[in-house]
């Protein structure tokens, strides 16, 4: 078990060493998805509905297919047919039956955007033209598009055989409710019997995308012997290979995929789109294909975090004891079901101890693309709605936010409404942090107001794989399977160079592809650098063993007597004889005639991943003429278990923080009437910018993690979880008005705060 | 319904581990929601449940994971459970 | 579509090549030059992931076309180092973690360096508004804005 004084002796963990693919990054030599080419390749293209909902009656491709540089056209009908399967992927459960429809339509489209046909040409010029020779004749439907009138017995169906599951009776009819989950415990009337004061509110938030930088992109390359080469941007390419081998009736191990560089993904890449598109065009058309998305189509075809409606109703004493507590939970899973209702169902009220709570959740299908995961997915639309609660009732009883959050955190040994207690956490610390910190006390000039909320995420452990070959030179490649999104090739070097003793500046990582390494499980859940931490301290310590049982056998003594101490093989003490220590590279040297090449591995499912809780602190400045409020300072305290490298802890931290900001007060999906999508790019779809935000001040707490060598817990998706309830405190504080509705643009705050609306203002 | 039992009084009162559904997972079983069930390991306690109840099989199979004494296991068909373990089938957890 | 001919010098050196009219700056680096280090993030001039000089101005190549460069001088991001030797801001890019995924870099190390060249000394507030067309979702720019203005502190010789 890590302890502060083990961790006190480290040499490369908790360092803010160099950074090993950095240079190539600042160079331009990185190459990332759409950064590869390969000779004789084709471009693909993919056709889209334009419409929201609509039957496909035919598909006529021949005048496409005729298109002299027209190599191959595929739609639903070069793909099979994949019954309904669930299996895990990402941060939801898939259905196969479903992923194979939104790659590519087959009965009906569903949303506007939705894949219909796809072509591969020899120039993009051709391709586009392509596109436009395809005739689809659609039976056009109405659309629904918001998830409480989805949810109603008369809205327009997108699946005729979708009956909710989770409720008694089944019911007779289907409906947009896919699914209804319930979390209880206690008895919640009895709680708000006994509450002196109860607040409940209904929360509005609209859909967001992830708003990676780097569109989709992947290369193809089929061989007549059916094998083939995947490249693409992706969190995960062993889910990514699963998914196209069973999308295009392959065995796994005839496709290798390999990881690009990856230029964001925040959950939004854990999925296909575009890859078995390319694979099957390739396999048509027997030449490489290479597809990238056009920032259009990543808003219109790709999965946002959904936009949700969320009832919050809780009750607390006067001295500011939180007695009850009922959530219901309605989110959009887009086109096909899938929303995260259940995780945001189970952290809802996690962060405290509580006896009597309700969570209710329910998986509702509109008109819009299907949902992706997007950091922490579910928990910060629930803990928008909880932490803005909570941050009223203690306004009501006249307590400060902290104190009302402290008296009743959750803590090491709470049990959660899911049924798992918390083993360490830093949630106490998180808020005694916050309530020290300079930022809580600054003075607030006019039109100011401070908020705070708290949050967590439960983190993932799952299937990683490492490999560590040493070189002749005593110099070593780590190989590992989780694609490198923020930083972790670097945290997973320094856990590496701790085990084995060497220099950090010699090894060297590769994220390896899937024929290469052993299954490893998708970037995602705050996995990373706890997880393929793990397995590389396992492969690291079987490179050290090795190397003990050869130092053992050159000196002829049992290994039990060699110790391994700075990077050398040591006798145990003089009983063990008088012997000069052999070095890493001494014992490297020798591999091939003391036994054969040094080779550590190791292939594990991480278990006891720790949840990271953090505090956020803003503090805001509202323009009265405006509506505008401006984030005038942050401050974000979070627990890192260990923070291997801190730069790249307080990068997660600040990331999180910004897109939290974003989420909160501008992003939206903007829709007409029609059902089309009005802002599909970067200027009407406003992410912030660098003069929207000031510097994100972070402090690291460290409540080590039992479960990992040196007490690491991820903290990628944490930090996007409070920023929402944040902020809307802090605008609350500075304005008097709560608000329940996301985001906190400038048209809906100048409305809120003079009840007066700008024309043409959006609602 | 849920309170922490006393572990020492449960050892003395029976030789198996107490097993508890949540989430949905209780509509499939016509509400029963807790078991007692003697099995060693996670996947003697899965087993157990598809016996009692056949309708839970493909919910178990995949999409969830296991607490065993609040400690949370996903995918570990070969974790530890005692004879005094208090055991939660919970919706598995993931991320983005 | 027929093509034209173009010629042109991209950091420092002389460079011919075909596109067609439609074809933006940021395609023939791409495409055709394979010079991959400037970025396609919109191709609407939002994202300034395709940031490149022209004739030492700032602009988004997926705005400029092609066939128009003819003549003229273009530095793109893979001329920013000196042989092995980083520019300052490459360096302190590195050394403030200012960056995550690095799809932005380029982008911001063009943008941040066209800034210092016509201000050797911003203040955070010109540096976050110059910065303000380069997008970021990973960082949150905290650490850009550091290494922005230690580089000019370096560059300064202060």
């Amino acid at each position: 078990m890590a302890s502060a004084s083990d961790t006190a002796k480290l040499k490369w963990v908790g360092q803010r060493g160099p950074r090993p693919d950095g240079v190539d990054k600042v160079t331009g030599r990185a190459r990332f998805g759409a950064d590869i080419s390969t000779p004789g390749m084709l471009v693909g293209r993919v056709l889209r509905s334009p419409h929201p909902h609509a039957r496909i009656r035919s598909i006529d491709t021949s005048a496409a297919e005729a298109l002299a540089g027209v190599k191959a056209v595929v739609t639903s009908r070069d793909f099979p047919d994949l019954p309904s399967e669930f299996v895990p992927a990402g941060e939801m459960l898939v259905n196969y039956r479903d992923v194979s429809r939104n790659v590519m339509a087959r009965e009906k489209v569903l949303y506007e955007g939705h894949p219909v046909a796809a072509v591969a040409a020899t120039d993009a010029a051709i391709a586009k033209q392509a596109l436009a020779l395809i005739k689809v004749d659609y039976e056009v439907l109405p659309h629904v598009l918001d998830v409480v009138k989805a949810m109603q017995p008369d809205a327009p169906l997108l699946h005729e055989d979708m009956y909710t599951l989770g409720v008694d009776p089944v019911p007779a009819k289907p409906s947009n409710i896919a699914k209804r989950v319930e979390f209880a415990c206690g008895d919640i009337a009895a709680g708000f019997k006994a509450a002196d004061i109860v607040v409940e509110h209904t929360f509005t938030t609209q859909p967001v995308h992830q708003g990676y930088i780097e569109p989709h992109a992947c290369l193809a390359n089929f061989s007549e012997d059916g094998s083939a080469d995947l490249w693409c941007s992706t969190q995960g390419h062993f889910v990514v290979r699963g998914h196209c081998a069973r999308l295009l009736g392959m065995s796994l191990s005839s496709l290798r995929v390999t990881a690009s560089e990856i230029g964001g993904g925040f959950g939004g890449k854990t999925v296909v789109y575009l890859e078995p598109l390319a694979l099957a065009l390739s396999r048509k058309s027997g030449k490489p294909v290479k597809m990238a998305m056009t920032r259009d189509e990543v808003f219109r075809a790709t999965g946002p975090a959904p936009g949700a409606s969320v009832y919050v109703k809780m009750g607390t004493t006067k001295d500011g004891r939180i007695t009850a507590a009922q959530g219901e939970l309605c989110y959009q899973a887009g086109a096909f079901q899938g929303a995260p209702i259940q995780p945001g169902a189970m952290c809802a009220f996690a962060p405290y101890d509580l006896e009597n709570v309700q969570s209710v959740g329910y998986d509702v299908v509109v008109n819009r693309p299907k949902a992706a995961a997007y950091r922490a997915p579910g928990g910060p639309i629930a803990e928008f709605a909880v932490e803005s609660v909570i941050d009223e009732m203690a306004k009501t009883i006249g307590m400060d936010p902290i104190e009302f959050r402290l008296k009743n955190a959750a803590k090491e040994g709470t049990r959660a409404v899911y049924g798992a207690k918390f083993g360490p956490i830093g949630l106490v610390e998180g808020l005694q942090a916050a309530r020290a910190h300079p930022h809580y006390t600054a003075p607030l000039g006019p039109n100011q107001g401070r908020g705070i909320a708290a949050g967590f995420w439960f983190n993932i452990g799952g299937e990683s794989c490492a490999n560590i070959n040493v070189g002749e030179d005593g110099t070593v490649t780590l190989m590992v399977g989780t694609p490198d999104i923020g930083g972790s090739r670097a945290s997973l070097c320094q856990q590496a160079a701790e085990v084995l003793g060497i220099e950090l500046h010699k090894i060297r990582p590769l994220i390896a592809d899937t024929s290469s390494l052993g299954y490893t499980f998708l970037t995602g859940g705050s996995r990373a650098t706890f997880a393929s931490g793990m397995a590389v301290i396992e492969a690291a310590d079987d490179v050290v063993r090795q190397m003990r049982e050869r130092a053992a056998k050159v000196w002829e003594i049992p290994v039990e007597a060699v110790t391994w101490e700075d990077g050398m093989a040591k006798p145990a003490g003089s009983n063990a004889g008088e012997f000069e220590p052999l070095s890493f590279a001494d014992i490297a040297k020798m591999a091939g005639k003391s036994g054969g090449p040094l080779v550590g591995k190791a292939a594990i499912n991480a278990q006891g991943a720790g949840p990271s809780f953090g505090v956020h602190m803003v503090d805001v400045e509202l323009d009265r003429g405006t509506g505008k409020v401006s984030v005038i300072r942050y401050t974000v305290i979070q627990d890192a278990g260990k923070a291997v490298h801190p730069s790249y802890v307080e990068g997660q931290m600040q990331g999180g923080a910004v897109q939290g900001i974003g989420w909160a007060l501008n992003e939206e999906y903007i829709y007409g009437e029609d059902g089309k999508l009005q802002n599909a790019g970067f200027l009407d779809y406003r992410i912030p910018v660098c003069s929207d935000v000031p510097m994100i001040d972070t402090v690291i707490i460290e409540v080590p993690n039992p479960s990992h060598r040196y007490g690491v817990r991820g903290v990628g998706e944490t930090p996007i979880v409070p920023p929402m309830a944040a902020i809307a405190n802090a605008v609350e504080n500075a304005s008097g008005v709560r608000f329940t509705a996301l985001p906190m643009s400038p048209p809906r705050v100048l409305k809120a705060i003079t009840g007066a609306a700008l024309p043409d203002a959006a609602e | 319904m849920r309170r922490i039992g006393n572990a020492h009084a449960r050892a003395t009162r029976s030789g198996m581990a107490r097993v508890f559904l949540t989430g949905n997972l209780k509509q499939l079983t016509g509400g029963a929601a807790e078991f007692d069930i003697d099995a060693h390991d996670v996947r003697a306690v899965l087993r157990a449940l598809v016996k009692l109840h056949p309708v839970l099989e493909p919910h178990l199979e995949e999409g969830i994971a296991v607490a065993i004494d609040g400690e949370i296991f996903q995918d570990a068909w070969f974790a530890e459970v005692r004879a005094d373990s208090e055991v939660h089938i919970m919706p598995r957890i993931a991320g983005g | 579509m027929a093509k034209s001919h173009v010629t042109t010098t991209i950091n420092g050196d002389p460079v011919e090549f075909l596109c067609t009219t439609e074809q933006t700056l940021l395609d023939v680096l791409r495409d055709e030059l394979q010079l991959t280090g400037s970025k396609e993030g919109c191709a609407s001039g939002d994202c300034g992931a395709c940031s490149v000089m022209l004739d030492g101005r700032l602009v988004c190549s997926c705005l400029v076309l092609g066939v128009e460069v003819e003549g003229r001088s273009v530095e793109t991001i893979e001329g920013m180092a000196q042989g092995d030797h980083l520019h300052p801001l490459q360096q302190k890019f590195l050394d403030h973690a200012a960056l995550q995924c690095g799809i932005c870099t380029p982008g911001f190390l063009i943008a941040a360096k066209a800034l210092l060249e016509k201000n050797p000394d911003p203040t955070e507030t010109e540096v976050r508004y110059w910065l303000a067309g380069n997008l970021c979702r990973c960082t949150g720019y905290d650490k850009i804005v550091r290494a922005v203005m230690d580089a000019a502190t370096e560059m300064r010789g202060a």
